[in-house]
């Protein structure tokens, strides 16, 4: 035993350890054997079979968790299915006293969960108990909220029903917090798969939520390996699939989850740039470090784990920081007095060291505190690699580890350009002094969250998730709730397969008058010209008699290809104002006003739809148009206000390139309503006009030159639908995708899109009415047109 | 801590007294580098929140958290400034200082031969001789408070005069309060030109600048005066008179100890720092000798480098320890007054 006069003059630190007295007589409660929970009960799992939950800091067994096959997963879904309509009709106020009964029970048990989660996890018990565990009574008090406004302010939405969820082991209950509030608040019902190391706060949360009287079937907890996850994945019966994870399995869910009609929000990877510019606080931007990456041990989503430093701060910067790390502490999570944990798993470890060893044999310069790690258990050192090059591996692939990468840069521009130099787009921290220049940056930062002069805060009124391939859909604030949602009228629409109803045919056509008209030959429109298709072949263009109408080209991948490289150089068109935009949308209505005769005749002509039925379409397009010039300087972005000393700017950004694929029906109409709202947010399209009735589409081109429409942001590439659609929708520059068409389409866009995890919303085969305002246009398609970036700035002087 | 400090002392100062065991080259200061002090950029919410874990990230308990207490009361600089001191009152105080702690309980945590005692006894000039008369042999310095405490608004020449006084009455450290005037108008050459002509005045005496933040309010003021007074030749820089709304905090002392980091890796001088007032319970010292460790060498843990200046806490920390000795919760009256 040390004396106390030996630590009065050492002054050092000791052991604090929290108490585990109580997880440990909960887990014996449990004879450390536990079922799944489903149907309000605990069920023994249909396989038979338990795998160890270890405690990373040991080694040692905490328990044994039930591994949950076919069977069991399908009685957790039927219990969610049976209990949805029951749950969805309590109504908001209902669901919300449910919800605000799960918020106090949390708060009731904060330590015992705190404690269960820094054993099985490995994080430090400072942190679950400061940060995991009060930020999941947060979101769930939060949510309480919404269910109560949900009626009001969010008329006309629909919960989906059932959703599947597979949460990670980074934050176990903070992550099932971030799943099941926001579903439960918006009518769901539930099936989560908590990850296979960290499943034991998931099941006392359960328990717990039983006992405060959730209703059985509303929250089942299905554990098990990714078998088990990918059993929730493709089951029929889920009608929405929420990740969070790698990307590298949120690609494997996509893939899975294609074509089956299920909603879908990733939640994935990162590499997060930390930029710190010559004005900043460098002893504050220190300690941004010390939490964005050796915050729970860098297993963080949004760890800022690229450090970009302007030239001439870094040396000091990187001297303070070694200086920083060598006070940091590493050791037994439940000790009070550590900061740093251990990692979750032995697996986890060797990844860690393999990437670090990598990167060393790559060139980089390690450095590593001159203390040592604990022997025993999964520990790794905090660490800093600098002489790092974008080039290197380090630099592009997430460690999800302590580890962080310095590079530097001389300019603001050079920052962005590295910053956005990856595949990625979480989160991102910006460090400086001047509200000019962190203001002028934040924007131009491909990431779904930003923080100025702050990193890694969290809160249940702010949207979080990523652009890029860290994901799509945001959890927190009103965008999370949409995540859960859709209109309601969605359920009731037709189908493209069903019998469509009778066109409202006209007589035939009318016998052309003497002279034969000058020959038009329609191109495709890529980059504000008109251009041969790159292959020289046309395709015809049948009337409803099978008279040929006209032709238009025939494209090909290589028109797919320029068209996406044009719209991928308009781009500016995001930083056009508002109001610009929208000038332009209303002259392009009013340039289709005054070619309102030739457009029904060319309606008529190819789909043998009346001429009053033809002019109706004409005047709906003309309409829609000015809606969207109405919208483009009105979807506005919020102000989410998180209870601490700071303001967070939802900012609405355009996704990028969309690609878009058009139905047949309503050819004129259609085709403007899907890429007006794109355009309108700041978005540059590609488009698929209609197979069979492209020339609506064609004879815009003069429309289009005649609006101010700048050259590459509204491109049209005429062909067969389903070849053109495989190119754009593969397409790695393309950064979402619309589909409207008959259902096989929304399987193949889902399938094409993994490599780049575009965002895509498809219509699985269902067929709106296009002149209903509601089906047709709206907030709906505006949301589906932007990114939400929520740019956290804490102020104060 | 060293028995054999300070010896034979009396009311005026023929010879320098011995310099402190763990002696370090005072601070000489340095011409004023204005570019420096503008440069200097703090962000408040970036500072609130790494102070506000602080506490959370750090924990000592058992022999380690009686340990930490006693060094918080070796660290103490007891004080009494009120109106209303008189000899009587300092000599109750200074009768504390040479026995901080009961010996039945230094003996009980082994330590009965530490010599425990706190750091100085802090006054008004009036009861230096007071002080230095209850405290002989005892090896405690008298710090007195100068220069027109606690506002420093009173004509230079006699707030010079004052501290010449006071090194001249005997005292050993001499605590100012500098001119916030000079803060708020930008006049930092007059602020450094009026610093250095205290530490001149001071002699061999050490010279601790109060900032009295709670008056500068902003966090930028704080870390540039804390600059400007260690450039001047500050020996320690100091948060409050204990007469401002707010005094010591953790995002002040986290900026001024920032500051003293700064000068220190720039130019190898050490200068230590001071927080004073509202520092009442022995919890809090925790948060504050943390900081101090994971902040600064080991060194700044000892009091030729780090004061706690209070009235009422050396109670609370003797409380706490009795708790530790005995397992019981302790009640004040069981120990001596100060």
């Amino acid at each position: 035993m040390t004396s106390v006069a030996e630590i009065f003059h050492s002054m050092d630190y000791g052991p604090a350890p929290e108490s585990d007295g109580p997880a440990r007589q909960w887990l014996a409660r449990h004879d450390a054997k536990f079922g799944l929970f489903i149907d309000g009960r605990w069920q023994d799992p249909d396989t038979g079979k338990h795998f160890d939950s270890i405690d990373p800091a040991t080694g040692k067994v905490l328990g044994r968790v039930a591994q949950a096959g076919e069977a069991s997963v399908d009685a957790a879904v039927k219990a969610a299915r049976r209990a949805q309509p029951g749950w969805a009709a309590l109504g908001g106020h209902g669901r919300a006293r449910h919800l605000y009964a799960l918020a106090r029970m949390v708060q009731r048990h904060s330590r015992l969960l705190a404690t269960l989660e820094s054993l099985d996890n490995g994080k430090p018990i400072r942190e679950t108990r400061d940060i995991d565990i009060p930020l999941v009574a947060r979101h769930f008090y939060h949510h309480a909220g919404w269910a109560q406004l949900m009626d009001t302010e969010l008329p006309g939405m629909a919960p989906l029903g059932v959703v599947g969820q597979v949460i990670p082991w980074n934050f176990p209950l903070l992550m099932l917090a971030w799943k099941v509030a926001p579903a439960l608040a918006a009518g769901n019902t539930v099936v989560l798969k908590p990850a296979e190391f960290t499943s034991l706060t998931a099941l006392l949360f359960a328990e717990l939520a039983a006992q405060a009287g959730l209703p059985p079937g509303v929250l089942n907890l299905v554990t098990g390996d990714g078998s088990t996850g990918a059993l929730i994945v493709a089951h029929d019966d889920i009608d929405k699939v929420a990740f969070t994870g790698s990307t590298e399995v949120g690609r494997i869910i996509r893939k899975a989850t294609a074509g089956q009609g299920k909603h879908l929000t990733l939640e994935l990877g990162g590499k997060s740039p930390f930029i710190v510019f010559n004005d900043a606080d460098l002893d504050s931007a220190v300690e941004g470090v010390v939490d964005a990456i050796w915050f729970n041990q860098g297993q963080v989503c949004c760890a800022g784990s690229r450090l970009l430093l302007q030239e001439d701060i870094a040396e000091a910067m990187i001297a303070k920081l070694e200086v920083r790390m060598e006070a940091l502490r590493i050791g037994n999570p439940l000790d009070k007095c550590i900061d740093i944990g251990a990692i979750v798993a032995p697996v986890q470890l060797r990844r860690v060291e393999a990437l670090v060893a990598q990167g060393v044999s790559e060139g980089a310069t390690l450095f590593q505190p001159s203390w040592a790690c604990p022997k025993e258990g999964c520990f790794y050192p905090p660490t800093l690699l600098t002489n790092v090059q974008p080039a290197a591996t380090l630099a592009q692939e997430e460690v999800f580890g302590p580890v962080l990468v310095a590079m530097t840069f001389r300019t603001p521009d050079e920052a962005v350009e590295i910053a956005n130099n990856t595949r990625y787009g979480l989160a991102a921290s910006v460090w400086s002094e001047s509200i000019n220049l962190a203001l002028d940056v934040a924007p131009r930062l491909c990431a779904g969250v930003v923080w100025i002069n702050s990193t890694n805060m969290f809160d249940a009124a702010c949207g979080f998730g990523g652009y890029r391939e860290s994901g799509f859909g945001r959890e927190g604030g009103i965008e999370g709730m949409m995540a859960y949602l859709e209109p309601a009228f969605v359920h009731g629409l037709p189908r493209y397969e069903d019998p469509a109803p009778p066109p409202e045919r006209a007589g035939p056509a009318a016998v052309g008058e003497g002279l034969p008209s000058i020959d038009r030959t329609p191109k495709l429109y890529v980059g504000g010209k008109q251009k041969r298709p790159d292959g020289g072949y046309s395709r015809p263009v049948l009337g409803p008699d099978g008279a040929l109408v006209g032709e238009v080209g025939e494209g090909n991948r290589k028109d797919v290809r320029d068209a996406v490289e044009a719209a991928a150089a308009a781009l500016g068109w995001a930083s056009a104002a508002t109001h610009t935009r929208a000038q332009i949308l209303y002259y392009v209505a009013e340039n289709l006003e005054a070619r309102a005769d030739e457009f029904a005749r060319r309606l008529v002509a190819m789909t043998g739809a009346s001429r009053a039925a033809a002019d109706r379409e004409v005047q709906a397009t003309v309409s829609r148009l000015f809606s969207y010039g109405a919208w483009a300087d009105k979807f506005e972005g919020r102000v989410h206000s998180p209870p601490m000393r700071n303001v967070t700017i939802a900012m609405n950004e355009p996704i990028g390139v969309v690609g878009i694929t058009c139905p047949d029906d309503a050819p004129l109409l259609s085709f403007v309503s899907l890429w007006a709202p794109a355009v309108a947010t700041g978005n540059t399209v590609v488009v698929i006009p209609s197979e069979r009735y492209p020339l609506c589409a064609t004879d815009f081109y003069q429309v289009l030159d005649t609006s101010d429409v700048p050259g590459g942001v509204i491109n049209i590439v005429t062909g067969e639908r389903e070849g053109l659609t495989r190119v754009l929708a593969a397409h790695d520059r393309v950064d979402a995708y619309w589909y409207v068409g008959p259902k096989p389409g929304s399987k193949l866009v889902e399938t094409l899109s993994v490599g780049n995890m575009k965002r895509t919303w498809v219509n699985n085969g269902r067929r709106r009415d296009w002149f209903d305002r509601q089906q047709g246009e709206g907030r709906e398609f505006m949301r589906h047109a932007v990114q939400v970036k929520n740019i956290w700035v804490p102020y104060g002087e | 801590m060293g028995k054999d400090k300070k010896k034979d002392k009396g009311h005026v100062r023929a010879v320098p007294p011995p310099a402190p065991q763990d002696a370090h080259e005072r601070n000489p200061g340095m011409p004023l580098q204005l570019d420096w002090v503008r440069d200097v950029r703090i962000n408040r919410s970036a500072v609130e929140r790494r102070a506000a874990t602080i506490p959370t990230r750090r924990s000592v308990k058992k022999e380690w958290q009686a340990a930490w207490y006693l060094r918080a009361i070796a660290c103490t600089d007891l004080t009494t400034l009120a109106g209303d001191d008189t000899p009587g009152r300092v000599r109750r105080l200074c009768a504390k200082a040479r026995r901080p702690v009961r010996q039945d309980l230094l003996d009980a945590m082994g330590v009965g031969d530490l010599d425990l005692r706190v750091a100085a006894v802090c006054v008004y000039h009036e009861m230096i001789p007071t002080a230095l008369d209850a405290l002989e042999g005892s090896g405690i310095p008298v710090a007195a408070v100068a220069a027109g405490f606690p506002a420093g608004l009173s004509p230079l020449h006699e707030r010079i005069k004052e501290v010449e006084a006071s090194v001249a009455a005997g005292a050993e450290e001499i605590d100012i309060v500098i001119n916030r005037a000079h803060l708020f108008t930008g006049n930092w050459q007059a602020m450094y030109d009026e610093v250095k002509a205290f530490r001149q005045a001071c002699g061999d005496a050490h010279l601790k600048t109060i900032l009295a933040t709670g008056d500068l309010q902003l966090l930028r003021n704080i870390a540039r005066a804390s600059l400007v007074c260690m450039m001047a030749g500050a020996d320690f820089i100091k948060t409050s008179t204990g007469k401002e709304a707010v005094n010591a905090t953790l995002p002040v002392t986290l900026v001024m100890v920032r500051m003293i980091r700064a000068y220190l890796e720039r130019t190898g001088h050490r200068v230590g720092f001071k927080a004073a007032g509202g520092i009442r319970s022995a919890k809090q010292t925790l948060g504050y000798l943390a900081l101090m460790k994971d902040e600064l060498p080991r060194d700044y843990l000892e009091p030729e480098l780090f004061r706690f200046g209070a009235s009422t806490l050396v109670s609370d920390l003797e409380r706490q320890l009795e708790h530790f000795v005995t397992g019981r919760y302790s009640a004040e009256f069981r120990h001596p007054l100060a």
